[in-house]
């Protein structure tokens, strides 16, 4: 039986008000792994930046892996959900906030990074381009400063798409809560009537946003893929690497919104709300990036192992063969080898199968940047700058903070806000027997009956004769 | 705030209210403006709701892009030309890369000026005191009068109570 508005409300408004033990308990978790990260940040000020196992030639590693990483993420979110807005999928109603808060978060945990990799991150605000009496200007022909910018671009845009559409559930939570809480909401909600005017101003501004979200999603990981493919490093300098990460992003930004949504769904007990179907959707999707980042990589080392070249090949052989081939066939194994068969059988594609698919890809695209980024650095050009890496206690606490991070911001989101839009979801509801009536109308004939200029006939294939 | 409204369940039965209000609202020395619907959610295919559906948000949103646009080719080119690196020969204002710049610099403006718009057009903030119900969060439509004249409340509670409504509301 469909719900009614009141137990809609009901439902989802209730983790604002109560949470159990196991929520805590999360919280507790989460927050420990960011205070080991604030240690470790700590340490890393005071000693200098000495304290990771950066050395030459390897000035890019787990850092830059997370930094990678974690702007892949990122796209989960708010790219899905503008392209489910746009097609006017119906299933998306229940997904897009939990989407959109895993760009939002990952975005920012995306830009800590570059500030923690600076010598003097307290000199961070070095980064953005205003006048100085010292005459330094950042350099627009550095693909660093293009980050900057389209970092910037991305999170503001990502951040307003969050936002809008929670103003109306804010104005909701206003009016059914008391006290402090209230107050609160009253001021998310910037005062929020629901009169005819303020929806609609609301729809279109949310019908831009997502028309504009996309391709500045597309160009946030084209760019950051520029941060390596403007240098002429082996293996970096490639035409490939726009859409080899832009594809990659999607494809680990999916994984870790079905965690996200599993997670959800568990612990704020959602579960008419998401559904297997919602898995079985973005399961679909995560299958097809799969085969596209498979695609992709294929293409990458085929392209390398074709044109020979000296300096490649000893990149591409210590990733295959060498020093790194463990991880490369680990990566390999939880991006494709994994993942195929629980996704490609529909018997598997269940939300245990998905989140089983989803886990190992997150691991294996986190081992994919790190793939990309380290091996080129200890095997450049000439064998006298070669190099090898291994990470310290600092940057390894470093990471698992940036993965604690993620989820104390996503735990305390999910306290404050209802994770599932209400309204749209209510929208979505009421609509669907309107929708039905007019997908029936895109049956052959049905156009030519609306006409008026014949009599429809029933579409039956099999109709006796 | 002194209103007059009732909670409907069925849109149409809205309609019919507002309908109602509006055709006797003249005769009742109350102006159309005066005439308020508040949802819980959008209600597209209703007239009292799609006559204010027209908006100028996507033409702005555009000239939002332009004036970005403009400021990032500003910023980019006369930065490098106030502040000329040595470049070995090469282009001083490098027309490739500050496109990028002004690539994002143009869909950051059409996102700020989306937002503005839509800030401006919706009037929000408003923090001042302005009909509603907690029922609309429960899926009920309020169709009311704001600051009904006294005489006009019995004619105005029988419009409402005629299109539907079981209960009428007065607030003062």
């Amino acid at each position: 039986m469909e719900k009614t508005a009141k137990q809609i409300r009901g439902d989802l408004l209730r983790p604002l008000f109560r949470s159990g033990a196991g929520y805590w308990l999360a919280v507790g978790l989460t927050g420990s792994m960011v205070l080991a990260g604030v240690f470790a940040f700590s340490y890393q000020v005071y000693h200098g930046l000495g304290v990771w196992g950066l050395n030459w030639p390897v000035f890019w590693a787990f850092d830059i892996t997370n930094f990678v990483f974690w702007i892949g993420i990122s796209h989960a979110g708010t790219l899905i959900s503008a392209i489910l807005r746009l097609a006017n999928a119906g299933w998306r109603r229940p997904v897009t906030r939990c989407a959109e808060a895993i760009t939002v978060f990952a975005l920012f945990i995306g830009a800590i990074i570059p500030i923690c990799h600076l010598g003097r991150p307290w000199l961070f605000y070095w980064l953005v381009p205003y006048p100085s009496e010292r005459h330094i200007w950042p350099n627009f022909r550095s693909p660093l400063l293009w980050d900057f910018f389209a970092i910037l671009t991305y999170l503001t845009g990502s951040t307003i798409f969050l936002f809008l559409p929670i103003i109306p559930d804010a104005a909701a939570a206003r009016d059914l809560a008391h006290g402090w809480r209230q107050r609160l909401y009253g001021l998310l909600s910037l005062g929020w009537q629901g009169n005819p005017r303020q929806w609609h101003r609301l729809e279109s501004a949310m019908h831009i946003m997502a028309i504009a979200i996309i391709p500045v999603a597309v160009s946030v990981h084209t760019i950051v893929s520029w941060d390596f493919a403007m240098t002429p490093v082996p293996m970096w300098h490639s035409t490939i690497f726009g859409p080899y990460f832009v594809c990659g992003a999607i494809f680990s930004g999916v994984a870790a919104l079905i965690l996200a949504m599993a997670f959800l769904r568990k612990f704020l007990h959602l579960e008419e709300y998401l559904e297997p179907i919602h898995f079985d959707h973005l399961g679909k999707l995560l299958l097809t990036m799969s085969l596209l980042w498979f695609y992709f990589t294929f293409a990458e080392r085929l392209t390398t192992w074709y044109g020979n070249d000296v300096a490649e090949m000893n990149v591409f052989w210590s990733s295959v063969r060498q020093n790194f081939a463990p991880l490369f066939w680990t990566m390999i194994t939880c991006n494709l080898i994994i993942p195929f068969p629980l996704l490609a059988i529909k018997r598997f594609r269940t939300i245990t199968g998905t989140v089983i698919a989803s886990s190992t890809i997150v691991a294996g695209m986190w081992i994919e940047r790190f793939l990309i980024i380290v091996p080129p650095l200890e095997h450049k050009f000439l064998p006298y700058s070669w190099g090898t890496y291994r990470p310290t206690w600092v940057e390894i606490t470093l990471m698992v903070a940036g993965f604690g991070m993620m989820g104390l911001l996503y735990l305390l989101f999910s306290k404050l806000v209802p994770m599932i839009s209400m309204w749209e979801l209510e929208a979505g509801i009421r609509k669907a027997p309107v929708v039905r009536r007019r997908a029936a109308t895109f049956q052959p004939g049905a156009a030519t009956a609306r006409a008026g200029l014949t009599e429809p006939e029933p579409f039956v294939t099999d109709a006796p004769r | 705030m002194k209103a007059i409204y009732a909670l409907y369940s069925d849109p149409d039965a809205a309609q019919r209210a507002v309908n109602a209000l509006k055709t006797a609202a003249g005769s009742l020395g109350v102006g159309e403006r005066q005439v308020v619907v508040v949802t819980g959610e959008p209600f597209d295919g209703y007239d009292f709701s799609d006559e204010h559906s027209q908006t100028h948000i996507f033409l702005l949103a555009s000239i939002g892009g332009i004036v970005g646009a403009i400021l990032g080719y500003w910023l980019t080119r006369f930065t490098q030309l106030s502040y000329p690196l040595n470049t070995g020969g090469m282009p001083i204002v490098t027309s490739w890369t500050n496109g990028i710049i002004i690539y994002e610099m143009t869909m950051l403006g059409a996102i700020l000026w989306t937002l503005i718009t839509l800030l401006f057009t919706a009037r929000l903030p408003h923090f001042g005191k302005s009909l509603s119900d907690p029922a609309i969060w429960h899926g009920k439509i309020l169709v009311g009068v704001t600051d009904p004249p006294d005489p006009a409340r019995p004619e105005l509670e029988k419009q409402l109570r005629h299109a539907g409504a079981s209960e009428v509301k007065s607030t003062s």
